[in-house]
Parts: structure tokens; sequence; C-alpha cells
């Protein structure tokens, strides 16, 4: 069942990265392969059993991801994943209610996809808030209550962040857009199959959902759109009228198959995973607690999905940290191994110094992680992190009793 | 990102990593970058009686590259004359590591350092001349 242990190689890395992407679960791939070879039909075909065959499948699996959020499946859309979702979830309802309302509410701290959107959006002519988060990274529900007025269409704020991993509070933030009656759309590509969900609980309107980010395959996701009180959305992809008329084009059945096969996993092993999970972040941050003075855990700890630890180990630099670990495959916070070379902007949002931002990593623990992983882990990073020390002028000034903000530095 | 093999050999094995006594007359010391940047590198080079520069340290706060373009400095500098060493160029250090194009600040950094820290023995070599006494507190970080 553990598919990593069955395909890692020997050589290949600790995997701690399971906010980036997951392995596909093995009973994903059994269920897909069918479709792949002998059920090949196109779902859309109406005329005889292969169509008919394909389109049980895609149903099946439909109703499989409406099961995990609560909702009925005739409000699920297949797309090609959580970007797609959210492009089609705030560009769709945008446009079809531009005459009434043109005001969009989110948060600094969201994907850049919806970042993205929201920009091009404003170009558009729509004006959109950006909502600052709190220390703990959590939206100020007084300060959303009073951003969102007669005028906003649609509040987008994700329900778990993909780097810090914290969780909004998703039930509060939708009973003030039903309130107010403003759509509430929620990113939950990191939330789905993490944390229980429900659409109808929470009054979300509009969920973006990713194949991948739960042991399923990459290429599919979902945008969750309520029918009662039914929203509407103008299409991004127009042609056959499949899906509603939301998004048109034949549907990849061996991934409509895999998401509804995953979705169907995460429902039924969501609360063990989740003890598990917990455990494992407990023991991996205690481990490197009593070994290493000096980190913060940056994000809430409490509000926060079990799978995910983001850390700045101070004076030591992202970077360099992950060079060192060549074992382990971990996120930087500092981002400085894509080309910017920013610090991340989520941990900036969260008021962490740019100093600390420099000093993080995202460690991402999920469903193959085992404990041993974890003890191989802490023991690599503490070894790393104390020789990046002992080479860090920072942490030597820092013993000396030097205080790193009296210093006039030349930023270069 | 795929790294030359000097520049991990550097970073997994750095060299002349430590301090030196920053308040030796014949130590000059250089601190440069900023933490904010997620840079930060000191330099040391301790000068013997002949002229040349006999010991070299560094601790740098940094990326592989910046890490690698310290330690390997550091190298280069010994044995060599204030002046001489004065003469190290960033494009040298880039050139010798590989680095990729958005860690040339890495050795335009390590550069700096060198010359920060000459600058430092300069000054201190100068002040020794005008007052021969009270070799005091003019050390710390020349973090200009």
């Amino acid at each position: 069942m553990n598919a990593l242990a069955q395909f890692r190689r020997n050589d290949q890395p600790i995997y701690l990265d399971y906010q980036a992407t997951t392995p596909m679960d093995s009973r994903v791939l059994e269920a897909m392969m069918p479709y792949f070879t002998y059920k090949f039909g196109n779902a859309h075909s109406r005329s005889h059993a292969y169509g008919w065959e394909a389109e049980e499948a895609v149903e099946k699996a439909r109703a499989q991801v409406a099961k995990l959020i609560g909702a009925d499946e005739k409000e699920i859309i297949y797309t090609s994943g959580a970007t797609e979702s959210n492009n089609l979830a705030i560009k769709g309802v945008a446009e079809f209610y531009k005459d009434r309302r043109n005001h969009i509410v989110t948060t600094v701290t969201e994907h850049k996809c919806v970042l993205d959107t929201c920009r091009h959006l404003e170009q558009q002519g729509f004006s959109v808030t950006y909502l600052p988060v709190q220390k703990n990274g959590l939206v100020d529900l007084e300060q959303l209550r009073a951003a969102v007025t007669d005028k906003t269409v649609v509040v987008s704020v994700m329900a778990v962040n993909n780097e810090i991993g914290v969780i909004q509070p998703l039930a509060e933030i939708g009973k003030i857009c039903r309130e107010k009656g403003a759509f509430f759309h929620t990113d939950a590509a990191q939330a789905v199959g993490k944390i229980p969900l429900d659409v109808n609980a929470m009054n979300i309107d509009l969920m973006s959902i990713s194949g991948h980010k739960i042991y399923g395959p990459k290429g599919i996701g979902a945008l969750y759109v309520r029918r009662k009180p039914r929203v509407r959305l103008v299409a991004m992809i127009n042609g056959g009228g499949q899906e509603r008329g939301f998004r048109s084009g034949t549907l990849p059945t061996p991934l409509c198959v895999g998401l509804g096969e995953a979705a169907d996993i995460c429902l039924k092993e969501m609360d063990a995973e989740a003890k598990r999970l917990t455990k494992l972040r407990d023991r991996m941050l205690k481990g490197l607690q009593a070994k290493l003075p000096e980190i913060y855990v940056n994000g809430d700890l409490d509000q926060r999905i079990p799978g995910n630890l983001n850390i700045s180990f101070a004076y030591v630099e992202g970077e360099s940290l992950m060079m060192g670990i060549k074992g382990l495959s971990v996120s930087s916070g500092s981002a400085c191994t894509s080309a910017s070379l920013e610090p991340s902007y989520v941990l900036r949002a969260l008021g962490v110094d740019e100093e600390l931002a420099h000093t993080s990593l995202r460690i991402g623990l999920g469903r193959f992680t085992t404990e041993q992983e974890v003890d191989t882990a802490v023991d690599e990073l503490v070894r790393h992190v104390t020789k990046l020390r002992e080479m860090s002028p920072l942490w030597e000034m820092a013993q000396e009793g030097i205080d790193l903000k009296s210093i006039e530095w030349a930023a270069h | 990102m795929a790294y030359s093999t000097k520049l991990i050999d550097h970073y997994e094995n750095p060299r002349n990593i430590g301090s030196l006594d920053k308040n030796a007359e014949d130590v000059g010391t250089g601190l440069v970058g900023a933490p904010a940047c997620g840079d930060v590198m000191k330099l040391q080079i301790k000068v013997g009686p002949d002229g040349l520069i006999e010991d070299a340290k560094f601790k740098t706060f940094g990326c592989g590259s910046a890490i690698a373009s310290s330690s390997l400095v550091t190298e280069w500098v010994k044995g060599k004359t204030v002046d001489e060493a004065e003469t190290i160029k960033n494009t040298d250090i880039a050139k010798h590591l590989a680095l990729p194009p958005v860690k040339i600040h890495c050795s335009v950094l390590a550069e700096d350092a060198i010359k920060a820290a000459i600058a430092d023995y300069r000054a201190k070599s100068a002040k020794k001349e005008e007052e021969p006494v009270a070799p005091g507190d003019q050390a710390v970080a020349a973090a200009k």
C-alpha cells in the first residue's frame, strides 16, 4: 500500500514536500488503469456501450468527489486542476454579475493563481480588496466583514494556505458572505481530504479542488458550483457544452476516475490519517526543538493541517540549508531557488522579519511518511543547521550578544 | 539548479572557516551584506611583517554560492600582498565557480568583503603610525 516505499529507489531523497504534490496512491492507479486501456470510450458518446461505460465511471467519480465535501453530484464540474477552477470561479462570477456588482474581496496570502486572476480583473475594471492577515496567518473576521459591501460579488479566501498550512475560519466567512449577499469562493486545493469540509454548513458557494494534492492524478481538478441558491458563471472554455456548459471538452475518463477514487479514500481514511500525521508532525517539531535553539514555526500551529510545518531556522539561510540536506526533499520559504531572490510573500504578510523569512523551510508530511523518515529528517536537519550556524557570522554575533538590528547593514 | 563541482566542493568542504581576533592590529575585518537580503559575509585577513597575507578566515550567512565564493577568496588571498589581493575581481570568482546568472551578486559580495577587510587593515595601520599607543576599540564590525 505504501506507494513510495514500493517505488522509491534507495538513492532517492525522503519526500517531505506534500504541499507541492503527492504521489498517487496505488489504489487510485489501479482504479484508473482500465480506462486507459479497454474501457476507453468517450463519456459523451450516447450511442454505444463504450460511451455508457465511460459515462457511468465519470458520474460515479463525480458522486465520490461530491460526497467528500457534502455537495450534490450535480454541483461538481471537472476541470484541469485548481488553477483552472480558481480562474473559472472568480472570473466566471465576476463576468456574469458585473452589471450589478463589481467588487472582489480576497487576501494577500492567496495562491498566485487567485492573486493573478484578481489583478487581471482589476485591469478589466473590477475593484479588488486584498485583506491583510494576522500574525498567525488567519484573516481578521471583522476586517473581512467591513470589506464586504453591497457591491461585492465574490469573497475568495483559501481554505488552507499552501506555504504555512493554516486553516481559515471558513464557516464564519461563509456566514458573513451569506448575510451580505456575496458569493463565497474558497480555494480548497490544500484542504480537501485533509480536514472535514461541508459546503452547506460552511455556506460555500464555489470550491476549487485539485487531484494531485490528494494522492490522485495530475491534470484533473474540480469546481464545486452551488445550485441552491444557484451560482451562475460565464464559461471560460466554449465548445460542446459539457459540464453544464461551464467547461466544454471531452472528459479525461481515467483522470476523473482517479480523482473520484482519491476522494473516496480520503473520505474513509481522513480521520485516521490526520491523527497519524499530527503525531508525526509533533515528533518532528519536538525532535528539532530538543536539539536546536532559536527555531520558529510560522503560522498558527493549532489552526493548521496536520501535514505541514513551516520553520525559520534563525541565522541559517534557507537555500544553503536545502543544499546541505540532500537526503530530504523540502521546499524553501525563501524562494531563493526560483529566479526571484525575494523571500516568500506569504511569510512577509505574516510580518515575519525578512532576515527570518530567508531562513525558512516548508516541510510537508503525508500519507506515505514514516516515523523512521521523520527521525532521519530530524537528524539531518539538526546536523546541517548546526554546521551552518557554526559558519554563520550572524550566529556568532548573536552569541556575542550583539543586537543584529543595531547594525547599519548595507542593503545590496 | 545545477551547480559546478567546484562550487559544491567549496560548499561541502569550506576552507578557512572561523574568526581571527578582530582587535589585533595585523588583522583586517570586512563585514558586508545584510541579513534582510539573505547574504552576510565576514572576511578577515592577517598580514605578516613581510606584508604578505598569512591567514584568512570567513563566516558567511547566505546561499551555497555565497558560502563557496567566500571560501574561495580566502584561499586566493593567502600568500598575496594586500595590493595583490585587492585586484581580485568578482568576475574571476564567478568564472571559477561557474556561478549561474542569478548568483553573480554572491561573487560581487565576496569582492566587497576583501576590499572591506583590506580597508580595515589599512585604517588600523595608518592609525598605528600616527599614535602607536592605545590599540583599543577601533575594530568592531566595519559594516559600512
